[in-house]
């Protein structure tokens, strides 16, 4: 018998400190695995968020740095420039780069930076308990959206990938989901893909995953994958939003 | 070297080059933006890189990250500018990341003004962000002095891994005066074993460079480990020029700018017959405080001359710690004193009329 | 004929493997729970397993080794 799904040596023997059925824990194996078919093992310097995957140094078995919340893409474009031989990647949440980071993450984006942004946009706050985000869905309650979210009030979600597609330096842009098998294997060819343009120089690569957030949406993990799918899809079209020639 | 005729702004810029700094990143706020434009000009020439950020909060997280993967890098700003880089610096510090920050302060609070002011005193030397941190603070009172500072700056972050601040006012960032560039004193400089460049050498643990401690204990660990270093550097590297006060009845407290002005108004009363003379702090953290406690025991009274409402002196009257009268002279506003405004507050102090 | 190993101690009980699995032949041992206090998934009938690695591939906390 062949191993045919192991562990990838990316990630630590540290375990995830994930809700249970979260979708981190599958984003995270995600981009380790592409890491590691890459060969970039060696040579992958990540930046670590604020919010729900904070403690993502922990998980990356590769150099880490934690930023302050929103400004991973800064700290990113320092390593890469210091460093622009190296695999360089953001791991970040929708309040971290939709809300607070707006700045970094867009003009990170606009100056072309060498760098591959991973971003779990699960329409709400995680880790501070569930309050409204700038990609909660119009009608959805949360602790600080208690009566549903209203346009009139506060405007209609950010969709992050379309922004950054506008960029000419942005050379990689998709929309993934994780709510199914077939979903997951995309988004992994995805987060993949992202990294090649890395590697070939050609610009900023960003991938969006559509994600759960079973805890604080109130439902169990498989109820929330399917409100995902239903909800969350049709408001943020998964597919690729720009793609430059590799 | 032969000496060069420079501006401060760029004669900082080129200490960090001269240095062995290779990135600079920075947004433009005036009176500070002949430092970035230098940067920008010379980094090229030198296989470096300038980048102009997006904010003064992105600069100083380029910094944080290029910093973190082992290279001198150097960002600077002025006064409001400085205040939004403190999110980053405390994060800088509680990383235990070396690097090198420029205020060229202008007058606030707020928007306030562009002329030169010494309103940031508290902030660069009782913290600044959140939390409990210091960065060690030079503050030069020539175009020489910022440069040597520069240069220096960046072995004292590498030794301790600290941040440091160069704390210069509008005034220094201005003139223009001769400059050279003399290596400072050899240090012995740790290798940067913790900096986060990819993890091809396993004999290395992993870089984790982080400021988060969830857990008490490991938090303390952290926070032990910077008090130490704060008590090695006060012991290390405090630094003070002591000006004509061996036979001093009366001694003016002035840092930057306004001690260089401090010094004129003392030569000028000396040869009035007072006996006057400066202590004036090099390092503002750690603050020279033993200089002038002793001198408490010896003199009749101190003043203290600021460009602000009065904030060094605190530290002052802390080292004096009331055994002898400690007068404050603020010139507020953007203004700069004369020497012969300091000379009647030197006079009104000794009482002659 | 396939093998699957499965790390109990990793495990939170989200059952997003039960979901995928084509053969039903994941379930939660409610007669067991593991360090971290969850009832931990276990395979009911390892004889039916394909070795697909869905449940591996859905599964948010990794503890799936396949081998087919």
């Amino acid at each position: 018998m062949a191993v045919v799904f192991e562990k990838t040596k990316m990630l630590t023997d540290v375990p995830f400190h994930y809700c249970p059925g979260c979708t981190h824990g599958i984003a995270h194996r995600l981009l380790a695995e592409a890491i590691e078919e890459l060969g970039k093992e060696d040579e992958a310097i990540g930046v670590a968020p604020v919010g729900c995957a904070v403690f993502a140094y922990n998980y990356f078995n590769c150099d880490m740095m934690e930023a302050a919340h929103g400004r991973a893409p800064a700290v990113a474009t320092g390593i890469k420039r210091v460093h622009p031989d190296k695999l360089v990647f953001t791991y970040q949440g929708d309040g971290d780069l939709a809300s607070i980071g707006t700045a970094e993450i867009i003009h990170a984006a606009a100056r072309g930076e060498k760098i591959t942004t991973i971003f779990i946009n699960n329409a709400i706050y995680g880790m501070t308990g569930g309050q409204m985000a700038p990609t909660t869905l119009e009608g959805q309650v949360t602790t600080t959206s208690p009566y549903g979210r209203k346009k009139e009030h506060c405007g209609l979600p950010i969709k992050m990938s379309e922004i950054i597609a506008t960029l000419d330096g942005a050379a990689y842009v998709e929309r993934v989901s994780m709510h199914d098998v077939p979903n997951i294997i995309k988004a992994k060819n995805a987060i993949k893909k992202a990294l090649q343009y890395q590697i070939a120089g050609k610009g900023f690569s960003f991938i969006e995953l559509l994600s759960t957030c079973p805890t604080n949406w109130g439902m169990t993990p498989a109820d929330a994958l399917e409100w995902l799918k239903d909800n969350m899809i049709p408001y943020y079209p998964l597919g690729v939003k720009k793609e430059v020639e590799l | 070297m032969a000496k060069k005729l420079m501006k401060g702004s760029e004669a900082i810029g080129e200490a960090a080059i001269q240095a062995g700094c290779r990135y600079f990143f920075g947004y433009p706020i005036t009176p500070q933006n002949e430092i970035p434009e230098y940067m920008s000009r010379r980094l090229p020439q030198e296989g470096g890189c300038f980048l102009q950020a997006e904010s003064e909060v992105a600069a100083i997280n380029m910094v944080y990250g290029a910093a973190g993967s082992g290279a001198r890098v150097m960002t600077s700003s002025s006064s409001p500018g400085i205040s939004l880089k403190q999110e980053g610096i405390s994060y800088i510090a509680c990383a235990e990341i070396p690097c090198v920050i420029v205020n060229m302060m202008r007058v606030g609070p707020g928007l306030g003004g562009i002329q030169p002011a010494q309103g940031d005193y508290f902030q660069a030397t009782k913290g600044g962000g959140h939390g409990d941190y210091h960065l060690v603070v030079l503050a030069p009172s020539t175009v020489q002095e910022a440069a040597n500072m520069v240069m220096e700056g960046f072995d004292i972050a590498d030794t301790y891994r600290i941040p440091v601040m160069v704390l210069g006012d509008g005034m220094i960032g201005q003139i223009m005066e001769p400059v050279e560039f003399v290596p400072p004193k050899k240090r012995e400089v740790p290798p940067k074993t913790w900096a986060a460049t990819g993890w091809s050498d396993k004999s290395r643990p992993r870089a984790i460079l982080n400021s988060l401690y969830i857990e008490p204990e490991e938090m303390k660990v952290v926070m032990d480990r910077l008090l130490e270093r704060y008590e090695l550097i006060k012991k290390n590297e405090t630094r003070v020029e002591e000006f004509m006060t061996e036979d001093a009845e009366y001694i003016i407290a002035a840092y930057g700018t306004t001690a260089r002005i401090a010094k004129s108004a003392i030569t000028k009363a000396r040869a009035q017959g007072i006996k006057v003379g400066l202590i004036r702090p090099i390092t503002v953290w750690p603050f020279p405080y033993e200089a002038y406690s002793k001198a408490a025991d010896r003199v009749k009274g101190f003043l203290d001359i600021e460009l602000s409402t009065g904030q060094m002196v605190e530290d002052v009257r802390l080292a004096v710690a009331g055994k002898k009268p400690v007068e404050f002279y603020g010139k507020l506003g953007g203004f700069v004193p004369s020497a012969d405004e300091i000379l009647e507050q030197i006079k009104k102090m000794a009482e002659v009329k | 004929m396939a093998k699957l190993t499965i790390n109990e101690d990793a495990c939170k009980g989200c059952s997003l493997c039960t979901r995928v699995c084509p053969k039903h032949i994941l379930e939660l041992n409610r007669e067991k729970l593991n360090a971290k206090g969850y009832h931990p998934i276990h395979c009911i009938n390892m004889d039916e397993c394909i070795g697909c690695a869905s449940c591996a591939r859905m599964c948010p906390d990794v503890v799936f080794t396949v081998e087919r």
